[in-house]
């Protein structure tokens, strides 16, 4: 793993947690939506606090896009999930609002989790591999 | 009676968003195995022809409308629900399932660390929402 590879993750931590906290906060403004009027979903992008939080989840996309790319989905998913932390510290830090004993442990949590997913490879390597074939031809001692 | 109603579209989002995206999920990883790894690939080719290369994927393709699909159920779930409930009940499902779809339709080799780790933050994700 390469720090731009680390860079990703981190787009992908940060860009979706605050993405969906704005799309949340447009929603709560547009209002509730029903089944019998579905198109009106269609309209709720033309609130500017979903718009934006559109334009977060695109950044976010991208950056997902390239980390599967060079790593396993049961690596890039568990590995990026960070963003939870960030937004509780923010919560905490930077709002000053209180943070449960329970929200701490599910802090805690979250950070073993990511903590146990990176120390592991970030790719399944398959036989059909070029790299994987160069190891698998190698004679073993 | 309001309440059981808003209890039940909210939980149909979430089946709706974990079903969707796990999916989409599963396609776009695939999608972007067979691409290969994109950082290479712009730098010898350019960020267009990268562009053209996931859009030209039928594996993308799909995955983009799965995902569509459960952008579109989460925003129905957030009108009827908080976020405290949607975000977090999507989000730890959908590590679960993720884990399970990868090992079976990816062939990724999900070992003990990484079911420990999918777990993990799956119950993490849960607390912090309580």
């Amino acid at each position: 793993m390469t720090f731009p590879k680390y860079l990703i993750l981190a787009g992908v931590s940060i860009f979706a947690p605050l993405g969906d906290s704005l799309l949340s906060y447009g929603m709560k403004q547009v209002g509730n939506v029903s089944l019998q009027h579905i198109a009106s979903l269609l309209l709720a992008i033309i609130n500017p606090w979903v718009a934006l939080g559109i334009l977060l989840l695109l950044g976010f996309f991208a950056c997902y896009m390239t980390a599967l790319s060079w790593a396993d989905l049961t690596y890039v998913l568990p590995a990026s999930s960070l963003g939870y932390v960030l937004l509780a510290l923010i919560a905490r830090f930077a709002l000053h609002e209180h943070v449960t004993v329970t929200r701490w442990l599910g802090i805690a949590l979250v950070s073993s989790g990511v903590g146990f997913v990176t120390q592991g490879p970030e790719r399944t390597r398959h036989p059909s591999e070029p790299s994987a074939r160069a190891v698998v031809a190698r004679p073993s001692r | 009676m309001t309440h059981g109603i808003s209890n039940l579209n909210a939980w149909l989002a979430i089946a709706a968003v974990v079903l969707a995206s796990s999916t989409g999920d599963v396609l776009l990883a695939r999608a972007m195995k067979k691409i290969g790894d994109v950082g290479e690939l712009r730098k010898e080719r350019g960020l267009f022809s990268v562009v053209l290369l996931a859009l030209g994927s039928r594996y993308f393709l799909a995955g983009v409308g799965c995902m569509a699909l459960a952008f579109y159920s989460l925003l129905f779930g957030l009108s009827w629900n908080d976020v405290s409930l949607i975000g977090p009940a999507t989000a730890s499902l959908t590590f679960v399932a993720n884990a399970v779809a990868a090992r079976i339709f990816l062939h990724e080799h999900v070992d003990s660390r990484r079911w420990a780790a999918a777990l993990l933050v799956a119950g993490g994700v849960v607390l912090m929402a309580v």
